[in-house]
């Protein structure tokens, strides 16, 4: 049966990533094509990559009243969340409908893995050291956890972690909740932070670029692990009908392929966007841009140029931004929605930066350099490990069917 | 909020101890029942698979089999939900070790099996399944939070689906630290209530978790493992009535009902 997902107002987003705090930073890097890779400095044995690598969260320990989730992981979002003035129109959505009408639902692929990582470096005896002896930290929860504490939220809370589409799911079951009226609001987003687990994890499948990655280049060779948390907050439309952005859907399926590389074929990414514009009640001529997963993987970029060379009319723009922020991971399907919806509000494409030579399956679809046009449907891909798949679709409100 | 009404189509469990639902339904009506193999046999997945999946899939997908065979449903388009608080514990231990002393030495189907999605993704590959996987956590209410958002997919697009909620045992100091002592599986396919019959109703709720006495094997296994939380509902499914709140998240509670619609 067809289900038409509830079009949302997107209240408020914001984003961290090595292009900088909050929208503002991210936007004039994205103008700019100012990328926020640089060479690995993490760790004291560093693979020879690029990363993108947050600045300062060395220096930003949490708030004592937190000192139990302390680690780069809840750092990274504690600053994520004090952006763009995020907390206090979350704290005024908690006012208006009660904590027990909110829910939070956070993608991450690795929370905070590193804490576990470093504890094992300094084990005393068979034990994590002291310092690091702390449960909470160590779970995949922990992300959801400290959050749900720092925004004192009382409904669901529900960390998803498929991977690289982690924190693109979230907005399908946060619709879903608000459909069924289980919530009024939801605080969706997603944080995943540099570890050790996953540059020598995509290391080991050969899949990290020993140069800064160039999505879509003939020449490509693998991705550049980045860190970045984001959030958004979602809520029903008559309750803030002036709203300018929205969320029309989100599709997801499965690739039922392999456990580290997309189907060739896309059928799985094919299928998702299909649900999705089932769900957006949309279809695919209504198409302004999309920003691509567009990893730098060769098979990524092969699938999923393919894929848009064979759905989509020539006039719908593409590009992956992943040339500036690197890739994400568990947070790159939160921190490519605040990008689009930044690309919706500002009425630009953002261009597929650091490409040399465009891979000849691109089609002309591709938007090489920024381009400024009128947007009404923005679109984000997320295609994650383990064959798993979600495309989400915004809209400006004076679009909205 | 308004409640949801589901129909229990298949129910699947592994344990040490406990092989199946059957088991389990002997163990409550006190009668004797068959220790199950050391290995669960997961014969969904291709030898090959069967050789590289970690025990934690090997679990998952054992239950997730049972429950799928009992409800007479397709893999192939039913969307599941796969639930665990820690992920794969000793594979996780196994990486924090290697990243620890030799990290260019990392495996690469260790890292991948690392993943908290790795069963959905065994699953979806072995049952050739296109259809929406997820893979979510939340702590100790891991198996309730699952249970909701299963739900929620279910009545919200009209559609059956699976719930896995799975944990292994942990070693190492992360072991040490984490008293995840035992494996345990189990898996629900549900549906949207539509028919007249027996169904189980969800509410949200601020009060506490409660469940009726079990007997002493299920409360040793809901507190050494936080996917056996699924326990007191499985009871109320072998006896087809009862009552009981279960954890959705630390402050969320989720009361379960079986009813009979009129």
């Amino acid at each position: 049966m067809r289900a038409t997902t509830f079009p949302l107002a997107v209240t408020a987003y914001t984003a961290t990533s090595a292009l900088g705090l909050g929208l503002d930073a991210h936007l004039d890097a994205l103008c700019q094509q100012r990328s926020g890779l640089r060479a690995n400095d993490f760790s004291d044995a560093p693979l020879p990559c690029w990363i993108g690598r947050v600045q300062g969260l060395e220096d930003a320990p949490l708030p004592t009243t937190y000192t139990e989730w302390e680690c780069r992981n809840n750092r990274l979002a504690w600053l994520g969340l004090n952006q763009d003035d995020f907390l206090a129109k979350v704290h005024r959505a908690r006012d208006r409908y009660g904590a027990a009408r909110l829910a939070l639902l956070l993608g991450t692929s690795t929370a905070s893995i590193a804490a576990t990582e470093e504890g094992y470096r300094r084990l005393e005896g068979e034990r994590l050291p002291a310092d690091l002896h702390r449960k909470v930290i160590h779970t995949p929860h922990s992300l959801t956890a400290f959050v749900t504490t720092a925004l004192a939220i009382g409904g669901p809370c529900l960390t998803i972690s498929t991977a690289c589409s982690s924190s693109a799911k979230v907005f399908a079951s946060a619709e879903r909740l608000i459909r069924l009226g289980v919530v009024d609001a939801a605080i969706v987003g997603g944080v995943d932070s540099l570890c050790a687990s996953t540059l020598f994890g995509f290391n080991s499948l050969e899949l990290v670029s020993p140069e800064p990655c160039r999505p879509f280049d003939a020449s490509r060779r693998g991705i550049s692990i980045g860190e970045a948390a984001g959030f958004a907050l979602l809520e029903r439309i008559e309750a803030h009908p002036d709203a300018p952005l929205r969320f029309l859907g989100c599709g997801e399926s499965s690739d039922a392929h392999h456990m580290s590389t997309p189907d060739p074929e896309g059928i799985g990414a094919e299928l998702a966007l299909r649900n999705m514009f089932e769900h957006a009640g949309i279809d695919v001529s209504q198409v302004d841009y999309i920003n691509l997963h567009g990893t730098a993987s060769q098979k990524n970029d092969a699938m999923e140029a393919a894929l848009v060379a064979r759905l989509f009319p020539n006039n719908t723009r593409v590009s992956s931004t992943k040339g500036l922020t690197g890739h994400t991971l568990g947070a790159a399907g939160i921190l490519e929605a605040a990008i689009s919806l930044l690309a919706l509000r500002e009425g630009f494409v953002p261009g597929n930066a650091s490409t040399v030579q465009p891979d000849p399956l691109c089609t002309t679809h591709f938007a090489w350099h920024n381009e400024t046009r009128p947007m009404r449907v923005a679109l984000s891909h997320s295609f994650g490990f383990g064959g798993n798949n979600a495309c989400l679709a915004f809209a400006r409100k004076d679009m909205s069917a | 909020m308004n409640a949801l009404n589901i129909q229990v189509e298949g129910i699947g469990l592994w344990s040490p101890q406990l092989a199946n639902f059957d088991s389990l339904r002997r163990l409550l009506a006190g009668e004797a029942y068959m220790a199950p193999r050391a290995r669960p046999e997961a014969s969904a997945l291709s030898p090959n698979e069967r050789r590289r999946a970690p025990e934690s899939v090997l679990i998952a997908i054992e239950a997730a089999s049972q429950a799928v065979a009992m409800s007479g449903l397709a893999v192939a388009s039913l969307a599941c939900v796969f639930a665990s608080a820690y992920g794969d514990l000793a594979t996780t231990d196994y990486m924090c070790r290697v990243l620890a002393y030799a990290p260019t030495e990392l495996s690469p189907t260790r890292f991948h099996n690392s993943v908290h999605n790795a069963a959905a993704g065994y699953w979806t590959i072995a049952g050739d399944c296109r259809a929406s996987s997820s893979a979510v956590c939340a702590g100790d209410a891991s198996f309730g939070a699952g249970l909701l958002e299963a739900a929620v997919l279910a009545c919200a697009d009209h559609r059956p689906v699976l719930l896995v909620s799975s944990d292994t045992a942990g070693i190492g100091p992360l072991g040490e630290l984490i008293e995840c002592t035992q494996a345990f599986g189990c898996a629900l396919v549900i549906s949207p209530n539509i028919d007249t019959g027996k169904r189980l109703r969800l509410a949200t709720t601020t009060s506490a978790p409660r469940h009726l006495p079990l007997p002493a094997e299920c409360t040793a296994r809901m507190r050494d493992n936080p996917s056996a939380a699924c326990l007191p509902l499985l009871a109320m499914l072998a006896k087809g009535e009862g009552e009981c709140v279960l954890a959705a998240s630390e402050q969320l509670g989720l009361q379960l009902q079986m009813e009979v619609a009129a």
